[in-house]
């Protein structure tokens, strides 16, 4: 252990330990235990990350856990250990900054909760989950702290057990997520089997063997979307996204933490991680990128469109975090800019989605209601709330010279760049939608009139001390990409790796040239994609250091921002001035428009379809299973022993304890077998 | 009609098949530790026979005849401690009374 990497997960978890043995009960020290561990998680991944800015290599420290046989390449070891890289530096710094703002929000928000120190407990463990995710060597490793962050989902979801429905939720998250976890499952088994390695080191110089070392009905396309399955359900895309607005009946810091900032971004990590895995994919006859991008799209409008119509505050919230994700996962499928745009967006979208969360947090801690109708005027009430909550919404439309702008425009320019026209257009309409709908939550929420007999009044300051640092955040964060400054994807991006295109074009063309040789030695001298074509890397890395330099263009952040003030100025006229009547907008077409807004109220009736599906087709199918198994296949067993134990009832009989009925049977054997010797034998 | 190895199996045969149907149909257990010691009785005519007949020159038959003689003596000695004792224990002799080692 060179490097001091792996540290950052264990202090979380040493807090969690200490909880855990000696503080399960304690009110007071419990949560403090917590606090310190994460900040001081907080400290190092700090002096890490400053470490990175100035060594941007790739630092590995890991030691062998399992020796595996098997595989078309013979033994591979599983490695456990630290992986340390800017993408790495950078989700550190947003896990554990977040994270930290979230103990201390909950140091307030959790004060008069009588399982505080259960809660904290969790949030530990939670934090050195994702940390040990996000410094993953391997696949294995990263699948292992996968399955710890969504078991710490489970349990935080579920952390007012007493409540009906968040025991529901957090079994449907857990469940959901399970469904997309085993087709990453399967997809990290096809990579090992067939490359020999899982290590994100290692794969850029192998993926290229694909078309030789994979069998021929396995595309490398369909192993990029199996691993992509794992970041539909954690990253809530569609048609796996059920799971997340239920998941707000956990605590609402813990939606902010888990379910806005870090967890579910985790899917849009994954892919970013392995993207040379995607990227190669788009030379095989399925192309993952194209998928991915239009399943982010989908759940980008899908969500946003749900998200206009909702009138729960934390739901609202949800499904703007599910049309964020839906913009980082189709940055993800819009190529190496996109890559670099994604992960810039899941940057600072941590930091004011989680701002929001808190800010609502802060608002139902104040007036003890969900529902934004019942709220109004609470800018005055609480002015620090509210203010930050503005910055936040400010930040998410795409107002320069806020955090969300950077990002946006990024993802728009990265799918203008890989001639997604149509992407494009879809997603200044989402962009239009997010300040629509982020406004006439603010408007509902602070402005206009309070509602009669409030009481509502500022949080304590270990409750707005976070959101101050947040909204700090949610205006600097994207500062990176300024024109003169050093851009982000300066920082973070993806290079295809040099010689892969050329190695993969070998390996296809030995793979049709000797179909027998597949996934034999044979491939052995092909698996360096480095030795495949040293003649070429020069160019191709300069061509890589330009394709990663962002540059700005009118044509893209003017229209950008056009369409987020727009939005505000829509919300405006409705929720503000109350101009414009949502019943008139709803009417204003009749029947389309009333539907539309029905279908979006209802989420598109995707859980009631799930539900029909599952109690009308998948139950009874069940049921006619259930009776094959107890008639057929239980009957047939019951036979079995009915039979034996009838014939033993009848067979008993001959054992009389009569010694010359013996003698007589003994006899008689004995002639019968006589004459069958001298007759038949003989 | 000279007395050959055929007249020595044939009593023999016969004897056998006096002490199986006695076996099979004595009721007394001493009777049927009668039947068995003819069937024994039986088997020692056939070695006794056998010997003078084919290996006229060779003791074998004999000698092993005399063994049997040996045994069967303790056998009888033995199943009639064992009658006597069953006596003792039930009453009776009777092989149908003795049922015990049943279902």
């Amino acid at each position: 252990m060179n490097s001091p990497t792996y540290l950052v997960p264990l202090l979380p978890l040493a807090a969690f330990v200490v909880n855990f043995l000696f503080f399960r009960k304690n009110k007071h020290l419990a949560p403090l235990i917590s606090v310190a561990g994460v900040a001081a998680a907080f400290g190092l991944s700090l002096y890490l990350a400053m470490g990175v800015l100035e060594h941007p290599q790739p630092v590995v420290d890991s030691f062998k856990w399992l020796d595996v046989a098997g595989g078309t390449l013979g033994n591979f070891t599983i490695k456990v250990g630290t992986l340390l890289d800017p993408l790495c530096a950078l989700m550190l710094l947003v896990v554990t900054a977040v994270s930290l703002l979230v103990h201390v929000y909950s140091l307030g928000y959790m004060h008069d909760d009588d399982g505080i120190a259960r809660f904290f407990m969790y949030l530990s463990l939670f934090t050195f989950s994702m940390l040990g995710l996000v410094v993953s060597p391997n696949l294995y490793q990263m699948y292992i702290f996968w399955e710890l962050v969504g078991l710490c989902s489970y349990l935080l979801i579920g952390y007012y057990y007493k409540k009906p429905e968040a025991n529901n939720a957090c079994k449907k998250a857990f469940v959901v997520n399970r469904v997309g976890d085993f087709g990453m499952f399967l997809g990290i088994l096809f990579l090992t089997y067939y490359l020999g390695t899982s290590d994100f080191q290692e794969l850029p110089a192998k993926i290229g063997a694909w078309p030789v070392l994979g069998p021929s009905w396995l595309p490398l396309g369909v192993v990029a979307l199996l691993l992509f399955c794992g970041a539909v359900g954690k990253s809530a895309q569609f048609p796996l996204h059920i799971w997340l607005p239920d998941a707000m009946e956990g605590p609402t810091p813990v939606s902010a933490l888990i379910h806005a900032a870090t967890m579910v971004a985790a899917g849009v990590y994954m892919v970013a991680r392995t993207y040379v895995v995607f990227d190669a994919s788009s030379f095989s006859s399925v192309n993952a990128p194209a998928v991915v991008a239009y399943v982010g799209a989908f759940t980008s409008i899908f969500a946003a469109t749900i998200a206009c119509t909702q009138f729960d505050i934390k739901r609202v919230l949800a499904y703007s975090t599910l049309s964020q994700l839906g913009y980082m996962v189709m940055a993800l499928g819009a190529g190496g800019l996109g890559m670099t745009a994604g992960m810039f967006h899941l940057f600072t979208h941590a930091f004011f989605k989680a701002l929001l969360f808190l800010g609502a947090g802060s608002v139902i801690h104040a007036v003890h209601s969900n529902d934004i109708r019942q709220m109004g005027g609470l800018l005055k009430k609480m002015p620090v709330t509210g203010i930050t909550f503005l910055i936040a919404c400010i930040a998410i439309a795409g107002i320069p010279p806020l955090a969300g702008f950077f990002s946006k425009d990024e993802i728009l320019m990265a799918l203008k760049e890989a001639h997604l026209d149509h992407l494009y257009t879809l997603a200044s309409c989402v962009a239009f939608l997010t300040a629509f709908y982020m406004f006439r939550l603010f408007f509902l929420t602070f402005t206009g009139n309070l509602p009669q007999g409030s009481h509502a009044h500022e949080s304590p300051t270990s409750m707005t001390f976070p959101l101050v640092m947040l909204a700090l955040m949610s205006v600097v964060a994207g500062w990176t990409s300024l024109p003169h400054g050093k851009n982000f994807g300066h920082y973070i991006h993806y290079e295809r790796p040099a010689g892969m295109a050329e190695q993969w074009k070998r390996s296809e063309a030995l793979a049709t040239a000797h179909p027998s040789e597949r996934g034999t030695a044979a491939a052995h001298p092909i698996l360096d994609a480095a030795e495949a074509s040293a003649a070429h890397a020069p160019e191709e890395a300069a061509e890589a250091e330009k394709s990663h330099a962002f540059e700005w263009d009118p044509a893209i952040y003017i229209p950008a921002t056009g369409v987020g003030l727009l939005g505000i100025l829509l919300a405006s006229v409705m929720y503000l001035f109350k101009k414009l009547s949502p019943d008139t907008l709803i009417n204003s077409l009749g029947g389309l428009t009333r539907g539309i807004h029905k279908l979006a109220y209802n989420k598109y009736y995707i859980d009631e379809f799930y539900a029909w599906v599952v109690y009308k087709v998948y139950f009874v199918f069940s049921k006619g299973i259930a009776w094959f198994d107890r008639h057929v296949v239980d009957g047939f067993m019951n036979g079995l022993a009915w039979l034996s134990q009838a014939s033993g009832g009848v067979l008993k009989r001959t054992q009389s304890g009569q010694v010359q009925a013996y003698a007589l049977a003994f006899v008689l054997g004995l002639t019968a077998l006589l004459v069958i010797v001298r007759n038949v034998l003989f | 009609m000279s007395v050959g190895l055929t007249q020595f199996l044939g009593l023999s045969a016969l004897l056998f098949s006096i002490g199986i149907f006695g076996l099979l149909t004595r009721r007394n257990a001493v009777g049927l530790l009668m039947a068995t010691e003819l069937i024994l009785n039986s088997v020692n005519l056939n070695l006794v026979a056998f010997n003078r007949f084919v290996h006229p020159g060779a003791m074998n038959g004999q000698i092993f005849t005399l063994f049997t003689i040996t045994v069967a003596a303790g056998e009888a000695t033995v199943a009639l401690a064992l009658v006597v004792s069953l006596f003792r224990a039930k009453r009776s002799v009777m092989v149908e009374d003795i049922n015990a080692m049943k279902w």
